[in-house]
C-alpha cells in the first residue's frame, strides 16, 4: 500500500484487543502493548522506556480523586455509615432503587451541568450512599437479599453515576471537553463559539437521561421478578 | 504560598509509603513483601517522579506491571467490627455521619468556585491550574479532622483505613495510571493517525447518513479503544469530521463536535480501558470486575443509536 502514514503502531490496538478477549492480566497486557507500540513505531528501547515513563508521571493525576477520600470513608465505614445509610432510606417508604436511582441521575445530571462535577463519583458517593441507600430501599421491601441482586444494585449504582456525569457536564461552558473542541476547531481552520457546541450537548443529555431513566424503572420491576423466583426456588429445594 | 498539586503528589506518595510499611508487617498477607514492594516503588514514583529521569520511572512502571501481572499484589485479612459494633455507632452517630461524608463535595465545589477570589498579596490560595483536584485535596484533609474529631479516633486510624481499601482494591488502584499512560505512547507512536488513514481509505463516504454513522461510531469504537474520548476526538474529527460532514456536506460543526464527543462518552461506557469509571468502581463495590460495564451497555448502545439520528438531523437544518 502505498503510504506515508506509519501502519506498523496499529499491532498494538489488535494487542490490546486479543488481551482483554483472552482474559490476561490488564496490567501485563497495558505493559506489553505500550512496549509493542513503541517498538513498532520504530523507537529504540531507551526511547520506550522514556515514553513510558514520561507518561507515567503525566498521568499522576488520574489516581488522586480515588485515593484522596479513602480514609475518611473507611473511617466513617467503620463507624457504621453503610448501615446508617440503609437505615435512614427505609424511613421513607415510597423510596425503591429505581426511584432513587432516577432521582439521583437527574441530580448528577443537572449538577455536572452547571460545573458541579464534584458532587458525586464513585468513593465518596457510590460506595458509602449511594449503593447502600439502594440496598436498603430494596431490603426494606422484600427482606433479606440474595448476593446476586446486592451485586446488580451496586453495578446500576456505578453505572447511574457515570452516565449522569458523562451526559452532564458537557452542557457546562468551562468544562474542558468543550474548550477541546472548540481549540481543535478553530485549528482546523473553523470558528465556532463554545457556548454553541454546549448548547448541542443538550439533545443528547435529555436522550441519556430518558433512556437510562426508562431501564433504571424496568430494574425496578425486574428486581421483582427475580426475587420472587429466588424464594419459590428457594422454599421448593431441588431434590 | 500557593497550594499546587505538586503538594497533593506528596501527600499521596506519603500514604503509599505508609500502605507500603503496613503491608510489610501485615503477616497475614501471603505476599506481603512482593506487595509492600509495588506500594513502595508507586510511593516513589509520587515522591520523587520528577526528578528521576524518565528512562528510570519508565523501568519503575514495568516492575509495577510485572510484579502485579504474575499475582505478587495481594491483600492481609482485616479483621471486620461485629454486625452489633456497626448498628451501635451508626445509632449512637446518627445523621452526623454524613457530615463528613458531604463535607469533601461541597468544600471541593465551595473551593472550585472561590478559588478564583482566593488570592492573597498576588499569589493564588489554590493552584488555578487544578483548581478541582486541589481543593478535592483540601476537602479531604478538612473531612478527615472531622471524621476523627466525631468518632473520637485518631489519625492513625484513618491511615489504617485507608490501607485496608487500598489492599481491597489492589493493583486496578494503578491501572487507570497505566491506561492513560497508554493512551499517551499511542499518540506518540501516531496509532491516531494510522487508524484515520485505514477508516478514510476503505470506507465509501459518498452517502451523507453512512458519514454521519461512520464518525459517531468511529468516536465510539476509538473510545473503546483508547479508553478516552479527547484522544479519540482529534483523530476522528481530523480524519472524518471536518474533511468530510463539514466540508464536504456542509454540515453545522458546532453539531458534530458536541454530538461526536458525546458519542465517545458512549464508547467509555462500555470499556475497560476506562479504568477509572468502570473497572475502579468494580473493585470499590466488591463485584465483578465487568459488572459496570454490563450494566451500562444497552443504555450506551441505544443512545449511539438515537446520537446517528440526532447528528443526521440536526446538523443539516
Amino acid at each position: 500500500m502505498p503510504t506515508d502514514v506509519n501502519l506498523w503502531p496499529l499491532i498494538g490496538v489488535a494487542i490490546i484487543i486479543a488481551g482483554f478477549v483472552l482474559r490476561f492480566n490488564p496490567m501485563l497486557v497495558v505493559i506489553v502493548t505500550a512496549i509493542g507500540t513503541a517498538l513498532a513505531a520504530g523507537f529504540p528501547i531507551e526511547k520506550v522506556l522514556t515514553t513510558i515513563g514520561t507518561g507515567f508521571v503525566k498521568t499522576r493525576n488520574l489516581p488522586l480523586i480515588i485515593l484522596l477520600p479513602l480514609a475518611i470513608i473507611g473511617l466513617l465505614e467503620r463507624h457504621g455509615l453503610r448501615q446508617h445509610a440503609q437505615r435512614w432510606i427505609s424511613n421513607i417508604k415510597s423510596a425503591t432503587a429505581g426511584r432513587l436511582f432516577i432521582v439521583y441521575l437527574a441530580a448528577r445530571q443537572l449538577t455536572a451541568a452547571v460545573g458541579l462535577t464534584s458532587l458525586g463519583g464513585h468513593p465518596q458517593m457510590v460506595r458509602p450512599l449511594l449503593a447502600p441507600m439502594a440496598e436498603g430501599a430494596t431490603e426494606n421491601r422484600y427482606g433479606k437479599l440474595s448476593q446476586k441482586v446486592r451485586d446488580k444494585l451496586r453495578a446500576f449504582s456505578a453505572a447511574t453515576d457515570n452516565v449522569g456525569l458523562f451526559f452532564g457536564e458537557d452542557i457546562f461552558v468551562a468544562f474542558g471537553a468543550i474548550v477541546l473542541m472548540a481549540t481543535f476547531l478553530k485549528e482546523a481552520g473553523i470558528d465556532v463559539e463554545p457556548i454553541h457546541i454546549a448548547l448541542w450537548g443538550i439533545p443528547t443529555a435529555i436522550c441519556a437521561f430518558l433512556i437510562h431513566a426508562i431501564r433504571l424503572y424496568r430494574l425496578d420491576h425486574s428486581l421483582a421478578k427475580e426475587i420472587a423466583a429466588e424464594s419459590a426456588a428457594s422454599s421448593n429445594p431441588a431434590k | 504560598m500557593t497550594l499546587t498539586i505538586q503538594h497533593l503528589y506528596y501527600l499521596i506518595g506519603f500514604i503509599l509509603a505508609v500502605t507500603a510499611l503496613l503491608t510489610v508487617r501485615d503477616a497475614t498477607n501471603p505476599r506481603r513483601f512482593s506487595s509492600a514492594a509495588f506500594w513502595a516503588i508507586y510511593a516513589v514514583v509520587f515522591l520523587a517522579g520528577d526528578v528521576i529521569p524518565p528512562m528510570w520511572i519508565g523501568l519503575m512502571a514495568v516492575i509495577m506491571a510485572v510484579i502485579a501481572g504474575f499475582g505478587g499484589v495481594a491483600g492481609g485479612k482485616h479483621q471486620p467490627r461485629t454486625d452489633a459494633q456497626y448498628l451501635e455507632s451508626a445509632k449512637r452517630l446518627g445523621n452526623k455521619l454524613f457530615v463528613p461524608a458531604l463535607a469533601i463535595p461541597l468544600i471541593t465545589m465551595i473551593g472550585t468556585l472561590s478559588a478564583k477570589h482566593l488570592i492573597i498579596g498576588g499569589t493564588p490560595l489554590l493552584d488555578p491550574k487544578n483548581t478541582t483536584l486541589v481543593s478535592l485535596g483540601v476537602g479531604c484533609v478538612v473531612a478527615l479532622a472531622l471524621a476523627c474529631w466525631m468518632t473520637r479516633e485518631t489519625p492513625v486510624q484513618g491511615m489504617r483505613e485507608s490501607w485496608r481499601l487500598t489492599d481491597a482494591l489492589g493493583w486496578a488502584l494503578v491501572l487507570p495510571q497505566m491506561l492513560g499512560m497508554l493512551g499517551l505512547v499511542f499518540s506518540d507512536a501516531g496509532v491516531g493517525k494510522a487508524v484515520a488513514y485505514v477508516t478514510t481509505t476503505y470506507i465509501n463516504m459518498d452517502i451523507r447518513f453512512i458519514a454521519v454513522a461512520v464518525y459517531v461510531i468511529g468516536m465510539a469504537l476509538f473510545t473503546v479503544i483508547m479508553g478516552n474520548g479527547f484522544a479519540a476526538f482529534p483523530v476522528m474529527t481530523g480524519g472524518v469530521g471536518v474533511p468530510v460532514l463539514v466540508h464536504h456536506f456542509g454540515g453545522d460543526p458546532a453539531v458534530m463536535a458536541a454530538v461526536g464527543m458525546l458519542s465517545g462518552y458512549c464508547g467509555t461506557l462500555m470499556t475497560p480501558m476506562a479504568a477509572n469509571f468502570n473497572l475502579v468502581p468494580a473493585a470499590l463495590l466488591e463485584i465483578d470486575k465487568n459488572a459496570v460495564i454490563k450494566a451500562q451497555i444497552p443504555t450506551a448502545l441505544l443512545l449511539l443509536a438515537a446520537n446517528v439520528f440526532i447528528l443526521y438531523f440536526l446538523m443539516f437544518r
